[in-house]
């Protein structure tokens, strides 16, 4: 609760601070602040101290999962403000807007951890998706940026069409929002209503969380937004989604598996696939790391396919890994003029410490051992194990993840083996600092992916 | 402890040697780590060999069921051994040779140096894993930064096959952790009861990340290509003992791990570890870059103890245990030479270079032994291995064809005298060249690092017993797990 109200109102705050606060670094300064603060009454929340008490007649409740997984994503968030927040600032006049919106988008996430009725799940996936068509397009100048913010305008209204329908149906079929009496009405009869309903609303999530089949806007629209803010897209926004899904099928979906589940598995296939097989041919690292989002994507999906204690773990520790690494790199890309993968040769000569950071990221990202994403991988491989189905699916999975390091390695190759007349960047000293912090992180997570659940149960 | 010390030591100094600037100091706190790692090594063998001293056990992720968990046993020892002895060898004999950031390649080397002797220790499969890869990592760079002009794609070749293959036996392992109730520990994993038929799918995908790292034919097509472009002294790590974490592989996690399937499907690999065998020395009898030549002679050496694995004999699982030690050391000594050959004269044709013998004599004549062992004529190392896998092979009661795998395996070790015995006639004997008229005897420190090896090659080769008894109770109970199950 903390964080809803608290984001929401500096949020507002943040879009009047406009008028008093007109140099860069006071907003930044402000931003920050209120970042802290928010992860700060979330941790409060976690150990029961609740600065509101408002009773929402059950359409919310906090359980240590999503706060914990709110802390996660504000934490990340804070990490992303501390390296790109600059950045932010260069992208247009309204420089306070960029931050409002995002601490709204904060605030759609935390609806999202924690809904118990659908009402409140279309109200919190609303709340993400639209300031993020508005950042998309937030680079007014650029064409390329007001036609991604056109088309992922339609087509995220065309899925949030899908889902009021999937809601509606599942309405009709069961006369309640409540997601908590779903499953017993699942298992009393076939009720193609409230199957439908399901089935739309899984279509409509899986769009926002940009799994193949419905994947398609996420190359145009991650290339064509200003990168400041596809780094937030591909990463916040994206594993906030995830926990409203896991959410979903903690309600709706947990005990009628033989149902959807087909439906999960092809989607996974088709995510990893597409994913990885397509990220191999681009030569603008944005663009492969648009397609390497929808790759990870279908890893997160594993938590949703296995569902159980391990899939929970996983998804926190894969959203970890993933938002962690995926922030550091595309901070680092937006430091440097030339996008395509020949634009980091000899990076390792004239910036080591980016060339060294940046390597444990990828390295992450490809799931080697000693990084966050290799316990993130395991976890999620071991939650699909558990289940003893789909044998073949997981050696899909194990492949796919052979193929990614072909790509996240082509990084390292330019950076390291090829020489190029890369340009030394300059970068402040917090930004050094940002990347060592994210750096330790990782491999910490990587060695010890425990301390993440330790407020989980005690 | 002693399993701790040889992690950490060569651990520290390589982050340490990152460092450090001067390339001189470099070079020496690297040959003096890995000296000092030696001497742990040695004193784990000989006077604080009993078990409270070479276990060692701590929490590490209590939810996984996966701890911290080392040990020293009978064929860790040797190999440990085999890392300690080769890193202070290779940096002796590669002293003079120039890198540009000398610093990180030292530290890269002891990185991959301590990844392997985490392989050899670990009995925590998750801890296994672990090391594994970090084995890999380093060499990846070190084949990509220091390595030959088509260095790039070579290295991702061999990096993307081993991965994949690791991939898989992730699987594995973790399928195998569900079996054994949540638990990575190795005392877990041999107590699994397989019903027959059931652990097929799991022998596959531990098998194939070994088979890619060993390799074994049809996976060998990376192995070549990477020996050839890699820095020679980062091949003779590969070659000298990375190609042993796939033999130790299957001996420690597949075949007493999955019994059955091992039972039921060594006829099928031992036909493919033989093809590779023969096809790889006819290869090697062709080749004309030096580099190839051992590179595919290592390969059917390697055939012939996968072979020898899948034979379910004492005989054979020991030989295999003495033969990974003695064809570390063999080889080493083969890459040195060839290093030298290429440092002095610049190309590593055959076809180029002649009459050697004349220029650099003490070269020749260690290289005749050491050939003599590579080939496994008796009184050298390599000879008690051989002997005794052949010996394995031949009495195997896994199999029914006994008599046809020995002869196979006799014709390739006589296309290995073939190729060996031609490639030091052409280069050591004959008219010397244009480009080998100008030759010098080798300095010191090869002199040093070659006879090092050739008095090991004759004091193994005669005197093998202490390997014996090492590897004898290990080798028991790798037999008792696969005796129980049939």
């Amino acid at each position: 609760m903390n964080a809803i109200i608290l984001s929401a109102i500096w949020g507002v705050a943040m879009m009047f601070s406009g008028i008093f606060l007109t140099k860069g670094e006071a907003i930044r300064a402000a931003a920050i602040l209120g970042l802290v603060v928010l992860l700060g009454v979330n941790i409060a929340e976690l150990y029961g101290y609740r600065l509101f008490n408002i009773d929402t007649r059950g359409m919310l409740s906090f359980n240590s999962f999503s706060l914990v997984f709110n802390a996660v994503l504000f934490g990340c968030t804070l990490i992303y403000f501390l390296l790109s927040s600059k950045d932010i600032l260069k992208v247009g006049t309204n420089k306070a807007e960029y931050f409002s919106l995002i601490f709204f988008v904060l605030s759609g996430v935390s609806i999202a951890s924690s809904f118990n009725t659908l009402l409140m799940l279309f109200l919190g996936i609303e709340i993400i998706s639209i300031p993020l068509y508005i950042l998309t397009g937030s680079d007014r100048k650029n064409l390329k940026s007001n036609e991604a913010a056109l088309k992922y305008f339609l087509m995220g209204s065309f899925s949030t069409g899908i889902m009021v329908m999937g809601i509606a149906l599942i309405y009709g079929a069961r006369g309640s929002f409540d997601i908590a009496g779903m499953n017993t009405a699942m298992q009393q009869g076939l009720n193609p209503l409230l199957l439908s309903g399901l089935l739309l609303l899984l279509i409509s999530m899986a769009f926002k969380v940009s799994a193949a089949p419905f994947h398609f806007w996420t190359p145009d629209v991650y290339d064509g937004a200003p990168t400041v803010f596809t780094s937030f897209m591909a990463t916040i926004v994206k594993a906030g989604v995830f926990v409203a899904f896991l959410r979903l099928f903690d309600g709706a979906y947990g005990s009628m598996s033989d149902k959807w589940k087909l439906v999960v598995v092809i989607i996974i296939a088709a995510t990893l696939l597409i994913g990885n097989i397509t990220a191999v041919f681009q030569q603008s690292v944005k663009r492969m790391l648009a397609y390497s989002s929808i790759a990870q994507a279908g890893f997160m999906f594993f938590a949703l396919f296995s569902y159980n204690d391990l899939s929970k773990e996983g998804l926190l520790l894969y959203s970890a890994a993933y938002c962690l690494a995926t922030t550091g790199i595309f901070a680092i890309l937006i430091k440097m003029k030339d996008y395509t993968f020949d634009g980091f040769n000899g990076m390792g000569k004239s910036n080591p410490l980016l060339a060294a950071t940046n390597t444990i990221f990828l390295l992450s990202l490809a799931g080697i051992p000693l990084t966050a994403g290799f316990t993130a991988k395991f976890y999620m491989l071991s939650s699909a194990i558990k289940t003893g189905t789909y044998g073949w699916l997981v050696i899909l999975a194990v492949l796919c993840a052979a193929v990614s390091v072909y790509y996240y390695f082509r990084v390292i190759q330019s950076m390291y083996f090829k020489e190029g007349d890369s340009q030394r960047i300059e970068v402040s000293s917090s930004f050094r600092l940002g990347l060592v912090v994210i750096s330790a992180i990782i491999i910490l997570l990587g060695i010890f992916p425990q301390i993440l659940f330790y407020k989980l149960y005690f | 402890m002693i399993p701790v010390l040889l992690l950490i030591i060569p651990l520290l100094t390589g982050l340490l040697l990152f460092a450090v600037k001067n390339e001189k100091s470099a070079k020496n706190l690297a040959l003096l780590s890995s000296i000092a790692t030696l001497t742990v090594s040695l004193l784990g063998v000989t006077y604080m060999k009993n078990a409270g001293y070479l276990d060692y056990d701590m929490e590490w992720m209590p939810a996984l069921g996966s701890r911290f968990h080392v040990r020293l046993d009978g064929m860790g020892q040797i190999l440990c051994l085999l890392t300690a002895i080769s890193f202070p060898l290779i940096f002796v004999a590669t002293y003079y040779n120039r890198y540009k950031n000398a610093a990180s390649f030292y530290a890269l080397m002891l990185l991959s140096q301590a990844g392997l002797m985490g392989v050899f220790i670990a009995v925590d499969a998750l801890l296994f894993y672990f090391f594994w890869e970090l084995a890999l990592i380093p060499v990846y760079f070190l084949c990509s930064i220091w390595g030959g002009e088509k260095r790039i794609a070579a290295t991702f070749k061999f990096f993307i096959y081993t991965f994949a293959g690791s991939l898989l036996m992730l699987l594995g392992l973790i399928y195998l952790y569900f079996k054994a109730n949540q638990s990575f520990s190795l005392e877990a994993f041999y107590a699994i009861q397989f019903k027959p038929g059931q652990d097929t799918a799991i022998f596959w995908m531990l098998f194939l990340a070994f088979a890619i790292k060993m390799p074994i034919f049809p996976f060998h097509t990376w192995q070549p290509d990477t020996y050839e472009q890699s820095p020679t002294a980062v091949t003779m790590v590969l070659s000298g003992i990375m190609v042993k974490m796939g033999v130790f592989g299957l001996l420690r996690w597949v075949v007493p791990v999955v019994p059955f399937s091992s039972w039921q499907l060594g006829d099928r690999i031992t036909i493919f570890a033989l093809i590779g065998l023969i096809y790889a020395s006819l290869v090697a009898i062709k080749q004309d870059d030096l580099k190839r030549l051992v590179a595919y002679s290592s390969i059917a050496h390697i055939g012939l103890m996968c072979a020898a694995i899948f034979a379910t004999d004492k005989s054979a699982t020991q030989g295999v245990m003495l033969q990974m030690f003695n064809h570390g050391i063999n080889i080493i000594g083969l890459w040195i030479v060839v290093d030298v050959i290429e440092q002095q004269f610049k190309t590593r044709k055959i076809s180029e270079l002649g009459g050697v013998a004349q220029k650099a004599p003490a070269l020749a004549i260690l290289l005749v032994i050491i050939a003599f062992a590579n080939i496994g004529l008796p009184l050298t190392n390599a000879f008690i291995g051989e002997f005794m896998m052949f010996n394995g092979i031949f009495t195997s009661k896994a199999t029914a064809f006994n008599v046809v795998f020995t002869i196979v395996a006799l014709v390739g070790i006589i296309l290995s005298a073939v190729y060996t015995l031609n490639m030091i006639k052409k280069v050591f004997y004959g008219n010397t060249s244009e480009l080998t008229s100008a030759g010098h005897d080798i300095s010191f420190n090869v002199k040093l690092a070659l006879s090092i090896i050739v008095v090991l090659i004759i004091v193994l080769g005669v005197f093998p017993k202490p390997m014996l008894s090492v590897t004898n109770q290990l080798s028991d109970a790798i037999l008792g797990r696969m005796y129980l199950k049939n």
